[in-house]
């Protein structure tokens, strides 16, 4: 018998990876939409493929994201990925240097060792020694892959993600592949010499002349074995998304986004998530006790087809799982556009907003529905209209209609559009150049999705930023420690961090604290999450106010009404809107001004003085 | 045999606790009372007249006050704000903020209460539109003895009375009812009624819970001789309008259909809430509180003034909301119960 | 014909609790229990969105759900906008949005079914 044939496991699973690999590419490419597929052909040929490439290897091989979040997790990642890849590489520039040719057969660089045995070739020492570094070097990432199943703590997770069949098969096969490896050499390089520093001395170790000689070929073919298993089993389970990730990367990179649809390239997001778990640490819901519709869980539902209601609505959309998922995938997009596609059947009916009146003037006021609630944000911004000498109209403060995000946020973007649509219809009707929000949920809508020309659509920060800039509006620093929490809806979802920590820093004393920006907490009054009790949203909002009341501040500012409402509850903090601070920071600067005895300047004085 | 005089701290001194003082008084016992405040009485110092029969508070505090002229082993101490309570061996260390320490052997919590901040309910505007007052400032501006009027010194032409003002509301943490603020309102509005013929008076409700012997009558009155009108509906918010009126928006959920009102002036019919005192006093774990935060009763059938601490008794509105009868007769029940205590203890005392 | 007729009880004077029609109130209840918790307030109908524009009246809706009187729910609970400021005003918590959520669902269910027989 051929003792060769120990190399058929692996021939076989690589060839069957590939045909599966090419029939799910052909399909995911085929079934985008034309406009997508010219775009995918336009970046192959465009010099966008280097960034795809660049992207690739730091994504894939390096993992450089979930180094920036861990480095314990990055290294194993690394070092099995790039350890391998690398493997791979010498192994055939080995191959090929020992051969002195090109064609070799695809297997040799593989099992090269077992079908080397002896002969020098050039270099032949360093490229052992070489591939012995290397094998230490994925070895290191297989020893620390076992010990994080074991301690989970050590890679600053709390959980990893539950296994299933595919997965064992596959984990179980990869963990095997490179301690039989280092095996296989180990024992043939006792019989023949052929190892380095580190196959040569476990090959003494492990081996006599006697089993090395007949444990040997045992050995490559359960290596071969392995490999083989893996292969087969790499579609089925969790590490398809190491293909996957790739061509997600290259579709990304020509442009392709998300649609409210879901098409091949939702799939491709779904199936590019490795696991890795490291949404499942980002979420909130942990503090309420809420643990199994995190992202991770949802795209595995999906993937599984028995995502339902209680796990789709459960989810703050709050974004906070999104900016360290390693992959890069737009999880709250994605999670939108399964309610979008859960909700297709359900009607809305705005017959009823047929013609309303709307009103000239240049600069429009839609404080949303949520800060009708909240009338000091209102009356702080009638307050600064007036101060700038606007004229303006309020557009929502008898009656109008939602901004169509909450809609959005529930999936239902049918209905949201006709609420967009007639509202455009007035904005556009009263001939206003500027249009200004105080809610960020608002804010968000009419920046995305509104198509308003001629109209500028601001936030409240940025308004008075400009009022400040214009010295419109004049403030003295308030002596008060201030917190500015950002609002989800305006921070990651609309990338809004710095205006408003600006017009803090005009107002008083603005903390650092470690959770902010982009990893800024939820206050757990999120529109996104219809299932939530309330109980479950108070526990993430104490969390996050605990979190807060570490740092001692006298006035936690927010920019979004909800937060404001769900804050407030908790009484332990002085919550406020960016507007309330912007005009006690105001009073302070005239307070102090008058105490020196000064004139008046502004309206906003004049008014105080002729109260006082 | 000698009886022994034990020493009763009574921490508090609103009616609650003058009353309970002048009964352990009465009964032998020494008795300190401590007040956090310069003089006492508690929050009846700022009510102006007592439903359901219109009585004077102050005839209530100054009679309770004369009583403690007959005994001369009872003792007030003013402004002195208790702070903790210790135990030691059966004894009582009562520490207040200004260094003052006390020993006892046993003690009566009465502390009574804190109004609700209606600033938490940001959507009603108190504290924000000039208009919008609670039924506390009422009564401050009733008994100032002035006609009320408007911020803006107006006869107030409309005025709607807001009920459940951080009471049976989640959105506060306070699921309880308050009890006393809904016949609050009613005397109140008959008051401005009578004080204002002209003047229209809404009364927003979600359930009327007029518990009280005689305080049907005064709804009774209310409809009857003052056309005063009941709106089963809560406000779910208030807005200022140009001219400083507020605009109020709630359903009139017996017709079933929204409703929007202008008047000119708002009262919140506010709540009463654990205060500072339930804090303080459970934060060592010498003492329980219950599920709304008021001090938590050993059994809330037969010894209702009894805390989870024996020799620790409660008395009046730190338990519960009361109006002035209750707590009076709530504060006789902790008298009778804190006799049996030291009685106790003196046979068990002397048997030792 | 009515479009719900699938959702009827009896057309009649009375509340029928004999024979109403729980299926929709059992489905909401199973996976939004604070809404046993409304005491008809009105708050939430006082603020909606909806409301100040059009006769829509969720208090009502919610009323005729636990009452069984289901037939015209479906097609007055699409005037809903989904802004989330009842919520924001229940003195109960109640999470209205999910009940409005939930009604459609399962409306759209039953309608289905209804379509099928
Ligand atoms: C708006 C409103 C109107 C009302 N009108 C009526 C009415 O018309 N008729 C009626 O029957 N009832 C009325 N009530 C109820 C009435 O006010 C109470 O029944 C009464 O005040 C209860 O008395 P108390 O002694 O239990 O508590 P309180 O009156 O609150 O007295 C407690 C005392 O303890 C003191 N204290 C607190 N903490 C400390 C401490 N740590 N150390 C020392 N001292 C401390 C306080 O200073 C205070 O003096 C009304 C209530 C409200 C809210
Ligand atoms: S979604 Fe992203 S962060 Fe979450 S498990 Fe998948 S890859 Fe990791
Ligand atoms: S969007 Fe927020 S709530 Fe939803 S899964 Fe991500 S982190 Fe959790
Ligand atoms: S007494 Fe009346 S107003 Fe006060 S909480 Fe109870 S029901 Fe509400
Ligand atoms: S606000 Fe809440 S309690 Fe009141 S009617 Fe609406 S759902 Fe019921
Ligand atoms: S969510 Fe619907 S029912 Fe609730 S206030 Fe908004 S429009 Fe009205």
């Amino acid at each position: 018998m051929n003792e060769k044939l120990f190399v058929i496991p692996f021939v076989a699973g690589m060839a069957l990876l590939f045909i599966i690999l090419i029939v799910k590419g052909y399909k995911w490419i085929s079934s985008l939409s034309k406009i997508d597929r010219l775009r995918l052909i336009n970046a192959l040929k465009s010099r966008r493929i280097l960034q795809s490439a660049k992207d690739i290897f730091m994504e894939c091989l390096i993992h450089r994201r979930i180094f920036k979040k861990n480095m314990v997790l990055g290294y194993m990642h690394m070092s099995l990925a790039f350890g391998w890849f690398l493997l791979i590489v010498v192994g055939h520039l080995e191959a090929f240097v020992a051969e002195k040719s090109l064609a070799v057969p695809f297997y040799l660089p593989i099992f090269f060792r077992f079908f080397e045995t002896g002969k020098e070739f050039a270099g032949s020492k360093i490229f052992a020694a070489l591939m012995d570094l290397l094998l230490l070097f994925v070895l290191s990432g297989v020893v620390l892959a076992w010990s994080k199943r074991f301690y989970k703590r050590l890679f600053g997770m709390r959980r990893t993600t539950r296994l299933q069949y595919g997965d064992q098969i596959a984990m179980t096969a990869l963990w095997l592949i490179f301690p039989l490896r280092l095996l296989a050499e180990s024992a043939t390089a006792h019989q023949f010499n052929n190892g380095s520093f580190i196959t040569q001395t476990a090959g003494s170790l492990f081996f006599n002349s006697n089993t090395a000689s007949t444990l040997a070929l045992p050995l490559w073919a359960a290596y071969s074995l392995a490999l083989g298993s893996f292969f087969v089993a790499l579609p089925y389970s969790r590490y398809m998304h190491i293909p996957t990730e790739m061509l997600f990367i290259i579709f990304k990179n020509a442009g392709i986004k998300l649609k409210k649809r879901t098409n091949s390239f939702t799939e491709l997001a779904i199936y590019s998530c490795s696991r890795c778990g490291i949404c499942l640490d980002n979420c909130q819901l942990n503090n309420a006790g809420i643990k199994n519709t995190q992202s991770v869980y949802v795209l595995k539902s999906i993937r599984n087809k028995n995502i339902d209601d209680e796990q789709l609505f459960n989810c703050l959309l709050c974004g906070k799982c999104q900016v360290d998922c390693p992959v890069g995938i737009d999880l709250t997009s994605l999670r939108i556009t399964q309610r979008i596609e859960s909700t297709l059947q359900y009607n809305a009916s705005y017959a009823y907003l047929e013609n309303q009146a709307t009103t000239k003037a240049g600069l429009i006021y839609f404080a949303g529905c949520m800060t009708h609630l909240t009338p000091r944000i209102i009356q702080s911004m009638q307050h600064l209209f007036e101060l700038a000498g606007e004229d303006y109209w309020f557009l929502d403060k008898e009656k109008a209609p939602c901004c169509g995000r909450p809609l959005m946020l529930a999936g239902q973007y049918d209905a949201a559009a006709k609420l967009i649509r007639n509202n455009t219809t007035q904005i556009i009707a009263s001939g206003a150049k500027k249009l200004v929000v105080s809610c960020p949920i608002c804010y968000k809508v009419f920046k995305e999705d509104y198509q308003l020309p001629g109209v500028e659509v601001l936030f409240h920060a940025e308004y008075i930023l400009r009022l400040m800039n214009a010295g419109l509006l004049k403030t003295a620093p308030l002596q008060k420690r201030i917190i500015y929490h950002d609002p989800c809806e305006l921070g990651r979802g609309s990338g809004m961090y710095e205006i408003p920590r600006e017009v803090v820093k005009n107002s008083g004393q603005l903390i650092r604290i470690k959770n902010e920006q982009e990893h800024s907490l939820c206050c757990g009054g999120s529109l996104g999450n219809l299932k939530i009790s309330q109980a479950e949203r108070n526990l993430i909002r104490d969390s996050a106010i605990n979190e807060y009341l570490s740092y001692q501040p006298e006035y936690l500012v927010t920019a979004c009404p909800l937060c404001k409402k769900t804050f407030a509850r908790n009484r332990n903090m002085v919550v406020m809107d960016l507007a309330e601070l912007v005009l006690e920071a105001s009073d302070e600067f005239i307070k102090r001004k008058k105490l020196k005895g000064n004139k008046v300047t502004n309206i906003r004085e004049l008014e105080t003085l002729i109260q006082s | 045999m000698e009886k022994e005089q034990k020493h009763v701290a009574v921490i508090g001194a609103g009616i609650a606790g003058l009353h309970t003082a002048n009964l352990l008084a009465q009964s032998g016992h020494k008795v300190t009372i401590l007040e956090k405040e310069k003089y006492p009485g508690g929050h009846l110092n700022q009510w102006h007249h007592l439903f359901p029969d219109h009585s004077s508070p102050e005839w209530i505090i100054s009679g309770l006050l004369d009583e403690q002229l007959q005994f001369d082993h009872l003792k007030m101490i003013s402004s002195t704000e208790i702070t903790s309570i210790e135990k030691n061996n059966g004894h009582f260390a009562i520490n207040a903020g200004n260094e003052l320490r006390i020993y006892a052997d046993a003690v009566v919590i009465s502390t009574g209460f804190k109004l609700f901040d209606a600033r938490q309910k940001e959507e009603y505007g108190y504290g924000l539109f000039k208009n919008v007052i609670t039924s506390a400032d009422l009564e401050q501006s009733l008994k100032s003895g002035q006609p009320l009027t408007t911020a803006s010194g107006k006869t107030p032409s409309r005025v709607a009375f807001i009920h459940c003002i951080g009471s049976r509301d989640a959105k506060c943490g306070n699921t309880y009812c308050s009890k006393v603020c809904c016949i609050t309102g009613v005397k109140q509005a008959l008051e401005i009624s009578e004080m204002l013929p002209e003047t229209e008076i809404f009364c927003f409700y979600m359930d009327l819970r007029l518990y009280g012997s005689k305080f049907d009558d005064l709804y009774l009155q209310a409809q009857k001789k003052h056309k005063i009108q009941f709106i089963r509906g809560r406000l779910s918010e208030a807005a200022e309008t140009h001219d400083k009126r507020l605009q109020i928006k709630a359903e009139d959920t017996l017709s079933g259909r929204p409703l929007r009102m202008e008047v000119d002036m708002i009262v919140l019919l506010a709540g009463m809430e654990k205060n500072e005192a339930h804090q303080m006093f459970s934060s060592t774990k010498l003492l329980e509180l219950d599920e709304h935060g008021f001090f938590k009763s050993k059994n809330i059938q037969l010894t209702r003034n009894e805390t989870t601490q024996p020799g620790i008794f409660i008395a009046g509105t730190c338990i519960c909301p009361m109006s002035v009868n209750e707590t009076i007769e709530n504060a006789g029940a902790a008298s009778i119960l804190v006799n049996r205590y030291l009685e106790h203890q003196q046979l068990t005392n002397h048997h030792e | 014909m009515n479009e719900f007729a699938h959702l009827v009880s009896r057309p009649s004077r009375q509340i029928d609790y004999q024979t109403f029609d729980n299926r929709l109130l059992a489905y909401v209840l199973r996976y939004e229990p604070s809404f046993l918790t409304c005491m008809s307030c009105g708050g939430c109908t006082a603020t909606c969105s909806a409301g100040k524009l059009t006769d829509f009246n969720i208090r009502r809706i919610g009323l005729m759900l636990r009452r069984g009187q289901t037939d015209k729910l479906a097609a007055e609970i699409d005037k809903c906008m989904f802004c989330g400021k009842c919520s924001l005003v229940c003195p109960r918590d109640v999470n209205i949005r999910n009940v409005v959520l939930l009604i459609k669902k399962e409306s759209t269910r039953l309608h289905a079914e209804n379509q099928k027989v």
